[in-house]
């Protein structure tokens, strides 16, 4: 099961979320996309906390986060 | 089993917004569709988009939408609330919008008590016309139209809008929150709340001043602009509630 989903057509690279992530496991990758952004992606979703940190501050609503519970 | 903690709101569409990377416009969109979500109160809103980068905000929005004259969009709300007493209605402004061209607007419908809810986004620059100085833009800010930052004997000195308006007896609540960390979007997104609460228990005019950032026209980064709303921001607008009919004691900023 993925924790983080995301909705890479909508990412602009602008790495508010990577700032905000408190286990440091975002990182804008090597992935363009057709806006022609470098987007966001998680490096080790192991390690994700599900706290949103990313979600709360992406200002184009392209991250979804799940827990299990 | 698997929750669901974040996702887009209802309230929101899936048109992806033309505003620049790091963009904190896109953050309060999303924390007005919250809010209004979690009041359970989608289906009877209307909102006015100003002019500004904020012009599009039709695009997003799925509830009704109406795009007002250059600062003109609380007298516009005016008329919208006064023949559909039963919607929700909110006023999307920047701050050239808001404290420049509609200082009159927004003063005259502050004062008159309104029923509608302002949100004010305060990022001391003019952003869509290519970054020039603004109302709100801070003593030492270098602008477009103040290379060598605003000085405040020659340009004046920036407009504090909150404690202006506080001073009023018309306004129910006002309130001044950044979206400068999380901890900051959290406590904007439940001032949004209550400014929509405020206007559904027919309490009057509120406003919810968000200090905001332009990485554009501040040349910088998103991660930079944000820290410099943090602390340059913050110190010269105190963020706080500024005046709460619910509370007899009024705090004054922090």
């Amino acid at each position: 099961m993925k924790k983080l989903l995301f909705n890479e057509s909508l990412c602009k690279g602008c790495g508010l979320c990577v700032s905000a992530c408190p286990k440091k496991i975002l990182k804008l990758g090597n992935k363009i996309n057709a806006m022609g952004y470098a987007v966001a992606e998680c490096t080790d979703e192991d390690s994700c906390i599900s706290c949103a940190f990313c979600a709360t501050m992406c200002p184009d609503c392209v991250i979804e986060v799940h827990k299990e519970v | 089993m698997d929750k669901i903690v974040f996702r887009k709101p209802k309230l929101l569409n899936d048109t992806p917004m033309h505003y620049c990377p790091g963009c904190t416009h896109g953050i309060v969109h999303r924390l007005i569709a919250e809010a209004l979500e979690e009041l359970g109160d989608t289906d009877n809103v209307i909102g006015i988009a100003p002019v500004g980068c904020a012009v599009f905000a039709y695009n997003y929005f799925t509830c009704d939408m109406f795009q007002a004259a250059h600062g003109r969009a609380p007298s516009v709300a005016t008329g919208v609330k006064r023949a559909n007493p039963n919607s929700t209605v909110f006023v999307y402004q920047g701050d050239g919008d808001l404290a420049s061209i509609g200082m009159a607007e927004i003063v005259h419908a502050a004062t008159r008590g309104e029923n509608i809810t302002v949100i004010f986004i305060n990022n001391g620059i003019y952003g869509m016309t290519g970054g020039q100085m603004a109302p709100t833009t801070l003593p030492g800010q270098k602008t477009t139209t103040s290379q060598s930052g605003r000085n405040p004997l020659e340009h004046g000195n920036p407009i504090k809008i909150c404690e202006m308006l506080s001073t009023l007896t018309g306004p129910a609540y006002i309130a001044r929150t950044s979206v400068h960390d999380v901890k900051a979007v959290r406590a904007t997104r439940e001032a949004i709340k209550k400014g929509f609460k405020m206007q559904r228990e027919k309490k009057g005019f509120s406003l919810i001043e968000i200090l905001s950032t332009c990485p554009t026209n501040f040349h910088m980064s998103p991660v930079a602009a944000l820290e410099y709303a943090k602390t340059a921001g913050c110190e010269a607008y105190p963020l706080g509630v500024y005046k709460d009919v619910e509370q007899s004691n009024e705090v004054k900023g922090k």
